[in-house]
Order: C-alpha cells, then sequence, then structure tokens
C-alpha cells in the first residue's frame, strides 16, 4: 500500500472549500461566491473539473449515486466504487468530483483511493487477466504462470501492455481454491490453469484485440 | 409477518416440489467451470421432454467438492454427478427416466462426504440462495421468530453462551461473552457488524456460506441485534467476491419485503436494518478496529485497543463484530438448543468447523467437521492425500498469521488450543496442504511478501519488520544469507511480534517461525559458510 506513490499537483493537500454553505456539487449550480473563496489556482482546477462534469453523463449518474447516499462522507468507498465502476479508473477529475461533491478535503480522497488495492488510479487495458496469487493457486504453480505471463507481454503485474491492449494484474485468492490455479480473464474465472493454457488467451487478445 | 404467514409460505414451498430434483451447484467454484449452462441446458431438457411436473431443477450452493464442478445431485436417489457439463447434461434425464447416465459419479460413501457434519453449511447444496421461501422451507427464520417472541434478549445471550459458541474468525474468542459485553455497554445507538472480509488468501468458507446460504447469516444477525439491542446492521463484504455481494443484496431485499428485516419484526419491537459495505481489496481490514474505520469512509487502519469495539465502536457507540461462520452458527443453536450444541466438539472447542481444503491434495473443495476431528482425518481420509501418491510434507492453517503443522504431527485433534501449541492457529479456515514439491522457506518468504504488501504502514515494526524479513527471506532463499542473517532474522520475527499495534504485525512472524520449527534444516542448507572480511566490520545485511 506504501508504494503507491504518484506525484500531486500542488493543490491535492489543500482543503477544496469551505465547509458551510448548502453547496451540493452539481456541475453547473455552484454559487460563485463559493468558487471566490478558493485560492485561485484551485478555483481554476475546479472549474475545469465542473466544466467537463458538465459535459459527461457519467458524472451526472455519479452525481446521482452520492445523492442516493444523501452525500454522506462515511459513503466514500461505496462513491469511489461507483465512480471507478463508470469511469474504469480514478482520475484526479473524478477524486476531486468526490471531494467536492461529499465536501471532504481532497486529501482524504485520495488517501482512501490510494490505500485500498481495489482502487486504480490509472486506465486499464482492453483486456485484464488477472493471477491468483494467493496460497492455493501459488503452491500450485500461479508463479509460473504469472512469470510466463510476464514474459510474454513484457511488462510487469499491475502493468498495461504499451498498445492498451492487456492490463496485467494480480489478486489474493479470488476465492476459487477449489479449482486453483486460477486466473481470470475479463471478468471469467478459469479453473486448472497452466503457463500454456494462460499464454493461449493472452496470445489471442494481443493478436485480434477483439 | 407473523408465524402463521411464516408458516404458509414454507408449506406452499413443500407443496410444489416435484419427485425429482437436480440440484446444481451455482457457487464460484462450479459457476467458473460452467454450471450456469448446465443449469440451462437442464431445464431445457426438462421442458423439451415434457417432465416439467416431475423435475425441478434448483439452483443451489457449493455442494462441498468443488475441485470436480460442475456438479449436480439427483433427488431422491440421491447420487451426485461431478464434471457435468452443457453437452452431456441432458443425459442426466436419463435418471429420471428409471435408466443409467453415462456420466461421472461422485462416491457419496467416500469419508470426504461420510465425515462431514453439518450445522453450518446445512442448507449449502440444498436451498436455493436467490429465493427466501427455500430457506423458509428449511426452517428459516423460525429461529429469529422464537427468540424474539419467546425469549428475552438475556435469554438467547444465555443459550449462547451455554453453547460454547466461540467466534471463528480467528482467535476464538467466546461469543456469548462478546455478546453480553456489547448488551451491557451503554450507548445512542448499537451495531451490529459481520465481518465478511474473508482476508486470508487461500480461504473460501465464508464466501461459500454467503454464496450457498445468506439467509442464515443474516437471520444470524437479526438474532444478535435482538440480543444486544442494536438497530442497524452492516456486513463488510470483500469487492473480490461480486457472487456473495448480489446474494447479499438479494437476500437483504428478500426479507425486508417479507418483513423479516425491518421494522416491528414479528410484531416484536425490534427494529433491525442491514447494509452491505464493500471492501476494497485490503486485507487489514479484516482486523476489527481497521475493518471500521473502512465502514466509516476512512483508510483502513488499525487502531490500539481498548476501547474495544464492544464498547466503543463504530461512530463511537457499542458494536458487534462477529465473523460470517460464528453468524451461521446462531439459528441452529437457537433451534436445536445451546445442549445440543454443547455435546459436539472438544471440551474447549464446542461445535464443528468448516475449512476450505485446497493445495497439493486430492479432493479440494469445503468440507466441516466436529472440532476434535484430526488432521489426517481430514487430509488423508477426507482428502484424498497428495495427488501422484506424493508424500504429504505439511498442513497450513491460518494463512498469513498461521503455520505449518508437519505431517508427523497429524494425529493432533483441531482445536483452537491444539493448533495454537503447534504454533500455528485456528485462523478463519483457510487448510493447505503441502507435499515433498513445496518449499517451505519459499512458502515463508511468500507469506512475508504478503504480509508486507498488506502492513498498513501505520506501526514501524511491522511497517519496517515485513520489509527486513522479507529481505532477509529472499537472500536465504537465493543462497546468499549466512547463519548472522539467520540469527538476525529470528531476532527481528521475536521484536515485531511483540511490538506491533495489530493482529497483522504481531502474526506475521508465525509463517517463519512455524517452519524454523519444524523444517529448520531447510533454511540451513542454504546458508553459505560466513566470511568473516579482515578489517571494518561487516556492513549491515542486504
Ligand atoms: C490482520 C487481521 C485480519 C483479520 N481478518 C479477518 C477476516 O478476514 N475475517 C474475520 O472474520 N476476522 C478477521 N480477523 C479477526 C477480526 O479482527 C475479529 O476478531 C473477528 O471478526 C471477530 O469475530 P469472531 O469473534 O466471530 O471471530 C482478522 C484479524 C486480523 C488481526
Ligand atoms: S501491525 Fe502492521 S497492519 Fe497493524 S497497525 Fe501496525 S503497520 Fe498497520
Ligand atoms: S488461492 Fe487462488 S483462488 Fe484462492
Ligand atoms: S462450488 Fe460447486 S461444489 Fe463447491
Amino acid at each position: 500500500m506504501l508504494s503507491r506513490g504518484r506525484c500531486l499537483p500542488p493543490y491535492w493537500d489543500r482543503p477544496l472549500m469551505e465547509r458551510s454553505g448548502s453547496d451540493r456539487a452539481m456541475p453547473g449550480n455552484q454559487s460563485n461566491a463559493m468558487i471566490a473563496t478558493l485560492a485561485t489556482p484551485r478555483r481554476k482546477r475546479i472549474q475545469e473539473v465542473l466544466t467537463r462534469a458538465g459535459s459527461d453523463k457519467r458524472f451526472k449518474i455519479l452525481e446521482a449515486h452520492m445523492k442516493k447516499h444523501q452525500h454522506r462522507q462515511d459513503a466514500l468507498i461505496e462513491i469511489l466504487h461507483k465512480a471507478q465502476e463508470l469511469f474504469g479508473y480514478l482520475d484526479d477529475d473524478q477524486l476531486l468530483f468526490v471531494a467536492h461533491g461529499l465536501k471532504l478535503p481532497p486529501s482524504r480522497v485520495y488517501g482512501v483511493a490510494t490505500f485500498y488495492h481495489f482502487f486504480r488510479l490509472k486506465p486499464k487495458g482492453e483486456h485484464t487477466c488477472v493471477v491468483c496469487m494467493g496460497t492455493a493457486c501459488y503452491v500450485k504453480g500461479a508463479d509460473k504462470i504469472l512469470a510466463a505471463i510476464e514474459q510474454f507481454a513484457g511488462v510487469r503485474a499491475g502493468e498495461t501492455t504499451p498498445d492498451g491492449r492487456v492490463s496485467i494484474l494480480t489478486a489474493r485468492c479470488i476465492g476459487a481454491c477449489g479449482i486453483a490455479p486460477a486466473v481470470v480473464y475479463d471478468g471469467n474465472v478459469a479453473p486448472r490453469q497452466t503457463p500454456d493454457s494462460a499464454l493461449a488467451t493472452i496470445q489471442s487478445w494481443m493478436s485480434h484485440g477483439s | 409477518m407473523d408465524l402463521n404467514q411464516l408458516l404458509a409460505i414454507k408449506e406452499k414451498e413443500l407443496g410444489s416440489r416435484k419427485p425429482y430434483t437436480l440440484r446444481v451447484c451455482t457457487a464460484a467454484g462450479c459457476l467458473s467451470a460452467g454450471s450456469d449452462k448446465v443449469k440451462e441446458q437442464l431445464e431445457r431438457a426438462v421442458a423439451d421432454a415434457g417432465l416439467r411436473d416431475q423435475v425441478e431443477v434448483r439452483c443451489v450452493g457449493c455442494l462441498r467438492l468443488c475441485c470436480q464442478g460442475p456438479l449436480v445431485h439427483v433427488d431422491p436417489v440421491n447420487e451426485l454427478y461431478q464434471k457435468v457439463n452443457a453437452e452431456n447434461a441432458a443425459a442426466l434425464l436419463e435418471r429420471v427416466r428409471g435408466g443409467k447416465p453415462a456420466l461421472e459419479q461422485a462416491d457419496l460413501q467416500h469419508p470426504f462426504f461420510t465425515k462431514q457434519l453439518s450445522i453450518v453449511l446445512a442448507n449449502s447444496g440444498v436451498v436455493d440462495p436467490e429465493r427466501i421461501e427455500s430457506y423458509i422451507a428449511a426452517d428459516g427464520y423460525r429461529a429469529l421468530h422464537d427468540a424474539v417472541i419467546e425469549m428475552e434478549p438475556r435469554e438467547v445471550i444465555q443459550a449462547i453462551t451455554t453453547s460454547g459458541l466461540r467466534g471463528r474468525g480467528g482467535a476464538g474468542f467466546p461469543t456469548g461473552l462478546k455478546w453480553s459485553t456489547v448488551a451491557k455497554s451503554t450507548g445512542p445507538r448499537k451495531y451490529v457488524v459481520c465481518n465478511a472480509d474473508e482476508g486470508d488468501p487461500g480461504a473460501f468458507m465464508d464466501r461459500s456460506v454467503l454464496e450457498s446460504d445468506p439467509h442464515s447469516v443474516l437471520e444470524g444477525m437479526a438474532i444478535a441485534a435482538y440480543a444486544v439491542g442494536a438497530e442497524q446492521g452492516f456486513i463488510y463484504v470483500r469487492a473480490e467476491y461480486p457472487l456473495a455481494i448480489r446474494r447479499l443484496r438479494l437476500a437483504i431485499d428478500q426479507a425486508r419485503r417479507l418483513g423479516i428485516l425491518g421494522s416491528g419484526i414479528f410484531g416484536s419491537p425490534l427494529n433491525f436494518n442491514v447494509e452491505l459495505r464493500i471492501g476494497a481489496g485490503a486485507f487489514v481490514c479484516g482486523e476489527e478496529t481497521a475493518l471500521m474505520a473502512s465502514i466509516e469512509g476512512r483508510r483502513g487502519t488499525p487502531r490500539p485497543r481498548p476501547p474495544f469495539p464492544a464498547e466503543s465502536g463504530l461512530w463511537g457507540c457499542p458494536t458487534l463484530i462477529n465473523n460470517v461462520e460464528t453468524f451461521a452458527n446462531v439459528p441452529a443453536i437457537i433451534r436445536n438448543g445451546a445442549e445440543w450444541f454443547a455435546s459436539i466438539g472438544t471440551e474447549k472447542s464446542k461445535g464443528t468447523k468448516v475449512f476450505a481444503l485446497a493445495g497439493r491434495v486430492k479432493n479440494t473443495g469445503l468440507i466441516e467437521v466436529p472440532m476434535g476431528t484430526t488432521l489426517r482425518t481430514i487430509v488423508e481420509e477426507m482428502g484424498g492425500g497428495a495427488p501422484g501418491g506424493a508424500r504429504i510434507k505439511a498442513v497450513q492453517t491460518g494463512g498469513p498469521s498461521g503455520g505449518c503443522v508437519p505431517a508427523e504431527l497429524m494425529d493432533v485433534e483441531v482445536d483452537y488450543e491444539s493448533l495454537t501449541r503447534l504454533g500455528s492457529i485456528m485462523g478463519s479456515g483457510g487448510m493447505i496442504v503441502m507435499d515433498e514439491t513445496t518449499d517451505m522457506v519459499d512458502v515463508a518468504r511468500f507469506f512475508m511478501e504478503f504480509c508486507k504488501d498488506e502492513s498498513c504502514g501505520k506501526c514501524i515494526p511491522c511497517r519496517a519488520g515485513t520489509v527486513q524479513m522479507h529481505g532477509l527471506l529472499t537472500k536465504i532463499l537465493e543462497g546468499r544469507a549466512t547463519a548472522r542473517d539467520l540469527a538476525i532474522l529470528e531476532e527481528l520475527c521475536d521484536m515485531v511480534k511483540h511490538t506491533s499495534l495489530c493482529g497483522l504485525g504481531q502474526t506475521a512472524p508465525n509463517p517463519v517461525l512455524s517452519t524454523l520449527r519444524f523444517f529448520r534444516h531447510e533454511y540451513e542448507r542454504r546458508l553459505r559458510p560466513e566470511r568473516v572480511p579482515t578489517g571494518a566490520p561487516r556492513p549491515a545485511t542486504l
């Protein structure tokens, strides 16, 4: 969890806005007075995000989801799950948008997003291949499967091939130990994998991209 | 909802039963082998053959022998068919017509099945986890009714205490004692939390219970809520278990619709609602204080105890936290009586334990055995030994917090105390068998890598210690280490164990300590002789 460092924009650690007023973050209906209280770079940044969000349907859905949770701050993790589901990963824009909506300092939102392995801060490839590296799979040779895939794709676990086709990820037990070693291809769990069977799938993805 | 309505649902459900039932396992293991297609094919075949009033095709939870999935159980002839697929599924109808299907049959007289005793899993593989009526037909929610109508909260707690039930989340804390502490605590509100974070990377018991019988967990939680005086419950479940999440959501909706959750449950003053919280992939969130932080939407870092959650938990209110399996035991205890439960198991560990048997063993899957069953029975008789006749070397229990029990000591009767004596722990029920091909130093490093990755970083012994221990283990594994490194490793283990803030750090050295205790030679044979450099003192290791 500690190794997930990333360069942060300078405004990240400052509170986004005053914690008063009834400004729920719906793009478009920001009171200008509120925005005016922000420091200039942050004001510019948040306005950028809100402008962009205004023309993106997914932000509207995200806002509706926050509303469903009554903008409760303890729903942060639920909201981030939703954001990731909508966007595929969590970008600065989404994190700022959520911080704004829940009236949380961006540091808190960013802190939560980086703490949990499930949240991705980078886009993933067209296809994903999750190799289970839990104990049951490990003693049945999951490390060899992963090594073969890494070598073939030319990237390490946690990365995406430069052409954006395939992301290779690892998991710590996906609960299918009875059929170990397991690999998840695009959300489908495949039982009893071998380096060869895994490579066959990866190969077909990399050559067709379909 | 009252008792008559509950009984009416049961009667109706039982009345609609057909002469034959094909129970298709749709828990995660079989699902990934294509059991959803098997079910579709069976339904189509039944319709095509005009057997709709003869045969019911029912989706059920785990049928235990996950490695041979997809599995289909045929009632009432009591036969279990394995490796059924979409192509050959229709052949099962032969059995209904009195013939013999050309399909592989599992041997239900094998110890894998006969040595099991199902309490927690009694409904798993029998009821349809997506239909509350199916659960009610198996006497579901009867215990909740009896508890809230016929018993005082203090009697419920007394029953749990007398039963001897201990927490199944790992530490084995007496459940009755925990409940009475929460009941005695005062606060503006109280909460009941179900820990379904199942972090042990090699375990799938809780997942199977949630996927196979979600209502039993809800019922257990509702009984607990009545006993301790809570109105709100949370189930904290891992995001890695999408099917369990879906079935839980469905179960909560169905229970709410029937008025089994909500206000004035069964006409009593009990109000109880349950909300799901989805984890986001952090092992440390299984630790109770971290779990509460995560429910509150914060980073899941543990905090010192006391205060214990029973006194000051979620938002500072008294909070009861129990494991999935602990809650799933509760309805059975209320239904059958505390004495019945206490008559099963060993002196200090009552009831049964569910294990996820996996690793280098022939029969992998889900087993539930009475406490006190020997490891040998589990691994050799039930599990059928290692595949290809290899020699079993050790059994790992307790995951990254546990240890390895060597094959020579497999006659130990499994309970909380006996495993602790052997330097392992019961844990939540992961049981990984290792044979001659498994390298124990590699296993120790595997778990240390896990703890290193999962350490939340709040306290230094764990944050820095796990990195150092992992480095030393790698060094040993690569043959670059000397006896001195081994000594440093042992020292570090001791330090991290005694100075870490939470259970993760305190138990992280266990896999190393236990492999050092029983397989020291595997470490020592990798050491290279010490080369004492002339002059300056040796530089730091790594
Ligand atoms: C690092 C760590 C991970 C844990 N993971 C789990 C878990 O995955 N599931 C669980 O039920 N308990 C887990 N626990 C134990 C819980 O803290 C807590 O003791 C348990 O949920 C209490 O329930 P019980 O009394 O029913 O066992 C973990 C503890 C630690 C220290
Ligand atoms: S022991 Fe490890 S996981 Fe627990 S609080 Fe300390 S750093 Fe975090
Ligand atoms: S260890 Fe891979 S599925 Fe459990
Ligand atoms: S998942 Fe089907 S038998 Fe366990």
